[in-house]
């Protein structure tokens, strides 16, 4: 009798456990391991359409980070800075920056595209601002540009 | 110190419930070793003098000892204490309906002492024994009859042992024969356990037949008081009534009310 | 007559002050340590057993069901912009952040919470509780502790259940049956679920959920007018009471968690 109790409660306990797990691994897809070295780096556009804090930053389709803050800067250009597993250290500074859309109606996300590596490259670091930088496509600037043809870029 | 010759004293003692008096200065003594009654017609509050002796409720003014020890505005932590010297037989046995028998009457032992398991088997059978339910001791409240529940309660509650028994109303509902069974319980155990026995109850005859001392309370205070056979001898009317069991007298069958010819014909103005 | 109903409401607001005043009370007494800590484990395991392992089985069906019902509505409507990818996404964020909390209390009240009020009630009624009392136990750490402790510790893990049965129901129904990618199904889900924002802001929700609705729970039966009547009544005033709590503290906390 007793037994039986102690036992259902251990199940219910573990059944408890395995679904915290469950939503922690499995949907959430987080480290448990917690909160991993992350390091800084800053952008400025001149438009960034949809993008959000918390919006991923992704390398070739690999989640690198995401954005922490989104702010106008002193010259009126949006200053986007995003915090990067310390895993993926290794880009160069000729790396650039684009505000990408999954899908026609999906969400936005910074695609980084690492750049050359040669001897005046550096490695960029905690802080460092990212120069080569695209912005976010505005589907009304598109089919103004396609209506008038005054494309000039 | 000096042990008294009261278990309990409770001198000028008022209480009052939501704006009603239920005690106006009280006294009352409970000498240790006897059997004493507290007698009364029901709705008077008896269950409540119980409850103010155990410490569960608080009187507006005066005082409550227990051996000595004045229970009223006294710390919890005493007043706990103090309890597991008291025994209490509940109306309804109030036995703990998810534990058996056993299990019932175990209980204060464990919660209280640290006494291996052998040696609570040998008290629960023995307490179980002398209210002769050791063969019911692996059954479970609900398969016992109401006599039965109640005898079981009584062996938990002189499970420790207690100085004091208190039995509220313990023959009430109870067949002639499980009637006859806790009178002579109620006796025995005061006699052979040495304790101090309290009987609130309203079974006149059944009272008399085993108390030492009776008090008769209406009216918020003590109106009598004696030994049995001094009360049968009593002539104030109040006393014969209740002792006689007559329907009207000085505590009237009525209802206080008003003329009742007005209000039956006065109807409708 | 005006006289007499500002009277009538003062003397409601004093008796609902009063209330709650006797509720802190017994959490407090409940609550302050009693130095028998290794005695009450069989307690609170028993109790565990009674709040917890016994509702598992409405919160696994409720939550089968839900997260079957989500994904095939969610479906019916994400098809129309083309975006049945974001399916789990839909079925996972709903259920950890409001329907995996929420639901799942409303039915721990139900199952749990009535029962827990109708046994202390009835323990008063039958005068087990002045029993206690009289064995110099305190009933608030024999009887009320223990069970505040499961379900508080219950009710988060069913919540978690709940949540987790509720997304496999959605990927039966929204994977196996209309034909959602599996991998889009979970990827999609895997890249907008946040631990931080969202499961464990479920999980604050569910923990103050459990306190309050046991302690509603407790309180009713504690205070009850230990007649059938009174019993009946404080168990129908639990399951209202902990439901309305329930909802209009989700909408403070969903404000406080995703309002900004």
């Amino acid at each position: 009798m007793s037994k039986k109790i102690e036992l259902m409660v251990g199940f219910f306990l573990l059944a408890g456990i395995a679904a915290i797990l469950m939503l922690g691994l499995k949907v959430a897809n987080s480290q448990l391991g917690g909160n991993t070295d992350t390091y800084q780096l800053i952008a400025k556009f001149s438009n960034i359409g949809g993008l959000k804090v918390r919006s991923s930053v992704k390398v070739g389709g690999v989640v690198v980070g995401r954005v922490v803050s989104i702010s106008l800067d002193d010259d009126f250009s949006p200053k986007v800075v995003m915090n990067i597993n310390s895993d993926f250290n290794k880009f160069p500074d000729s790396s650039s920056v684009a505000i990408l859309t999954s899908g026609l109606l999906g969400e936005q996300f910074i695609g980084l595209t690492p750049g050359f590596v040669d001897e005046e490259t550096e490695i960029l670091a905690n802080g460092d601002l990212l120069e080569d930088t695209r912005s976010a496509m505005v589907l009304e600037d598109l089919i103004g540009q396609f209506l008038y043809g005054n494309s000039e870029d | 110190m000096s042990v008294s010759d009261n278990i309990i004293e409770i001198s000028a003692m008022n209480f009052s419930r939501e704006d009603r008096i239920i005690y106006n200065d009280i006294n009352l003594n409970v000498p240790r070793g006897k059997v004493t009654a507290i007698m009364g017609p029901s709705g008077i509050g008896k269950t409540t003098l119980l409850r103010l002796i155990g410490g569960q409720i608080t009187p507006s003014s005066g005082s409550i000892k227990f051996n000595d020890q004045e229970l009223v505005n006294i710390d919890r932590k005493s007043l706990f204490k103090a309890r597991r010297k008291m025994g209490m037989l509940f109306q309804s046995g109030a036995m703990f309906t998810e534990l058996s028998v056993f299990d019932n009457v175990a209980f204060p032992i464990r919660e209280h002492t640290k006494l291996p398991e052998s040696i609570i088997r040998k008290i629960v059978l023995m307490k179980l024994e002398a209210v002769g339910l050791r063969g019911a001791a692996d059954l479970f409240p609900s398969e016992l009859s109401g006599g039965m529940a109640r005898r079981a309660a009584l062996a938990r509650a002189i499970a420790l042992d207690p100085d004091l028994i208190m039995y509220d109303e313990p023959f009430t509902g109870q067949d002639p024969i499980s009637m006859g069974v806790i009178v002579r319980l109620i006796r025995e155990l005061n006699d052979a356990l040495g304790v101090t026995s309290i009987v609130v109850s309203h079974d006149v005859d059944e009272v008399l037949s085993i108390a030492d001392y009776v008090y008769i309370v209406a009216n918020k205070t003590v109106i009598a008081s004696g030994t049995p056979e001094e009360l049968r001898q009593e002539t104030a009317p109040q006393i014969v009534q209740f002792m006689q069991g007559r329907p009207d007298g000085p505590v009237p069958f009525h209802f206080p009310s008003d003329d009742y010819k007005k209000e039956l014909f006065n109807h409708g103005n | 007559m005006a006289i007499s109903s500002i009277q009538q409401m003062g003397r409601n607001s004093l008796s609902v002050i009063a209330g709650l005043g006797r509720a802190a009370f017994m959490l407090v007494g409940a609550l302050k340590p009693s130095g028998r800590g290794v005695k009450l484990l069989p307690l609170l395991i028993k109790q565990l057993y009674v709040v917890g392992v016994q509702s598992l089985i409405i919160i696994v069906v409720s939550g089968l069901f839900i997260g079957m019902v989500l994904s095939l509505q969610g479906y019916t409507i994400l098809v129309g912009y083309g975006a049945e990818q974001s399916l789990g996404q839909m079925v996972s964020l709903s259920l950890l952040r409001e329907l995996g909390p929420v639901v799942s209390a409303l039915l721990f009240a139900g199952r749990a919470g009535s029962a827990l009020t109708a046994e202390i009630g009835l323990m008063k009624a039958t005068e087990q509780l002045s029993s206690l009392e009289m064995m110099a136990i305190d009933p608030l750490h024999q009887i009320v502790a223990p069970r505040f402790w499961a379900g508080v510790i219950s009710l988060p893990l069913l919540a978690a259940i709940f949540s987790a049965v509720g997304i496999i129901g959605g990927h039966l129904v929204g994977v196996d049956w209309l034909g959602v990618d599996s991998g889009a199904f979970w990827s999609v889900m895997q890249s907008s679920v946040e631990w931080q924002e969202d499961i464990v802001n479920g999980a604050i929700k569910s923990i103050i959920f459990a306190i309050v609705v046991t302690w509603i729970a407790l309180h009713k039966g504690y205070d009850a007018v230990p007649t059938s009547e009174g019993i009946s009544k404080a168990t129908t005033s639990t399951v209202v009471q902990s439901s309305l709590a329930i909802l209009g503290l989700d909408f403070v906390l969903t404000v406080v968690m995703f309002g900004s």
